[in-house]
């Protein structure tokens, strides 16, 4: 319990401080929603191949703004050396690593919430009959993206080039997690069964545990000198 | 609980022995010899690069050392982190404030990592202690300096830790500030708690503690009683740490 308590705390800190800034949240929605416009522009007109290429537009966009939430997620404990105050209170590293985790996964989900209906409209999907299916899928990736996104953020942001570091290191180890979350969200939106994308949402599981459990056995070693 | 009775067993808040730490080739602490008394007001001075914040980042356990053990509040230096920390209070230059939550989130927050319990009357405990009462609910960002650093001493006090570590907390305060947080940390050590501080004011090392270490090339070069020694002995000796 002590230890959720912690880990609520940071998650908590977390969000007040983008209640307050609204820096991640506004940065990432915007950007999903450019993407997500730009593509429909692109390809009026080509139904077909929009609906065979829908899966694909939607998880680059929300890779991407994913990538930016991602970025500014150190940013706030590197100013005034706040991960320093985390470092030395009783906190195990691991709580500090679940909190920033849950945080992130919290904004990403956040914006696919409010971008996926956008998307739906644009590209003739109907929402109602897609969302519980695609709940698990989006569920899943996207933990699998915070896992490993977060603590690949920590490392990036003790680097000059945090931005562009940051996407070199964790689009090769996402690779796996993109792969299922495309094949299974297009598979979802071309009509098929739950069941017939049960391979991919195992290996989605499967990558996420390991992401998970190495993450958090390794921040220590990320955060301390 | 229980992690706090620990250090009543002992005479001695800060054991350490042989402490040494090396990056790479860089030797930036060798074989640091330390006991602080419990009560006791430690000054460490010495010039940039001496090894006074390794130091500090050690004792704290937010660096761990290359060699060399040690005991603080009676809690093992490399095997009860956890249990230590509980007993540290740390302030450095940097405040470790959220600019974006108020005086009062930053407190409830800390509060809540440290396991304080009663935390709204920690909070206006520690808050009435550097004087912020009218600002606690007002984003950090609208602070100024000396007053960061004020609510900065209020968030390392508000578990009521038995050693307070303070790497250079005068830096960036002017003359106002510095002398009002003189007051404060002189109430501490009247109040019994154990204070470790790193300086380059001398006459500060002087003013609030009860004995003085020079540190160079991290190594101690000199330890004196304040008693036994004046600034301009001082003075004397801490150019020479600078010349070496």
């Amino acid at each position: 319990m002590r230890f959720l308590r912690k880990v609520w705390l940071i998650i908590w800190k977390d969000l007040m401080l983008e209640l307050r800034t609204k820096q991640i949240l506004s940065s990432m929605f915007v950007f999903t929603l450019l993407v997500v416009v730009i593509f429909n522009f692109a390809f009026q007109g080509e139904t077909a191949d929009v609906k065979r290429l829908s899966s694909g537009i939607l998880w680059v966009a929300f890779t991407f703004a994913g990538i930016l939430g991602l970025s500014r997620s150190f940013i706030f404990e590197k100013d005034e050396h706040c991960l320093e105050g985390l470092l030395v209170s009783p906190l195990s590293r691991g709580s500090i690593y679940l909190g920033k985790m849950l945080a992130n996964f919290i904004f990403m989900a956040i914006v696919q919430a409010f971008i996926f209906p956008i998307f739906a409209v644009f590209f003739d999907f109907d929402i109602l009959y897609l969302i519980p299916k695609l709940i698990p899928i989006f569920l899943l990736s996207t933990l699998g993206f915070a896992s490993v996104g977060t603590i690949l953020s920590a490392i990036s942001v003790n680097t000059k080039t945090r931005e562009v570091m940051l996407p070199i290191l964790l689009f090769p180890v996402m690779v796996p997690i993109i792969i299922s979350a495309v094949r299974s969200t297009a598979h979802i939106l071309d009509g098929g069964s739950f069941i017939q994308m049960a391979s991919w949402l195992k290996l989605l599981i499967a990558f996420d545990a390991i992401f998970l459990v190495v993450s958090f056995l390794s921040f220590e070693f990320v955060v301390e000198e | 609980m229980q992690d706090k009775k620990r250090s009543g067993k002992s005479e001695c808040m800060v054991e350490v022995k042989g402490i040494g730490k090396s990056f790479g080739n860089i030797v930036a602490l060798e074989g640091i010899d330390l006991r602080v008394k419990k009560g006791e007001f430690l000054t460490i001075i010495g010039p940039n690069g001496a090894g006074k914040t390794t130091l500090i980042k050690i004792l704290s356990t937010l660096m761990k050392p290359s060699s060399g053990e040690g005991r603080i509040a009676g809690f093992d230096l490399r095997e009860e982190q956890e249990s230590l920390r509980k007993n540290i209070g740390m302030l450095s230059h940097h405040t470790f404030l959220y600019e974006n939550l108020t005086a009062h989130e930053n407190l409830k927050f800390y509060g809540g990592l440290y396991e304080v319990e009663n935390i709204e009357k920690e909070i206006k405990r520690v808050i009435g202690e550097v004087g912020l009462e009218t600002r606690l609910y007002d984003t950090v960002r609208t602070f100024s300096r000396g007053m960061k650093q004020r609510l900065s001493i209020a968030r390392s006090i508000i578990h009521d830790p038995s050693l307070l570590l303070l790497d250079e907390p005068y830096t960036g305060l002017d003359q106002w500030s510095e002398r009002r947080f003189k007051n404060i940390l002189r109430r501490f050590h009247e109040e019994g708690k154990t204070i470790i501080m790193t300086t380059h004011n001398l006459s500060s090392s002087l003013e609030l503690g009860d004995r003085v270490i020079i540190l160079s090339s991290g190594k101690i070069l000199h330890e004196q009683e304040v008693s036994r020694i004046d600034l301009e002995e001082l003075e004397r000796l801490y150019p020479e740490s600078r010349q070496r």
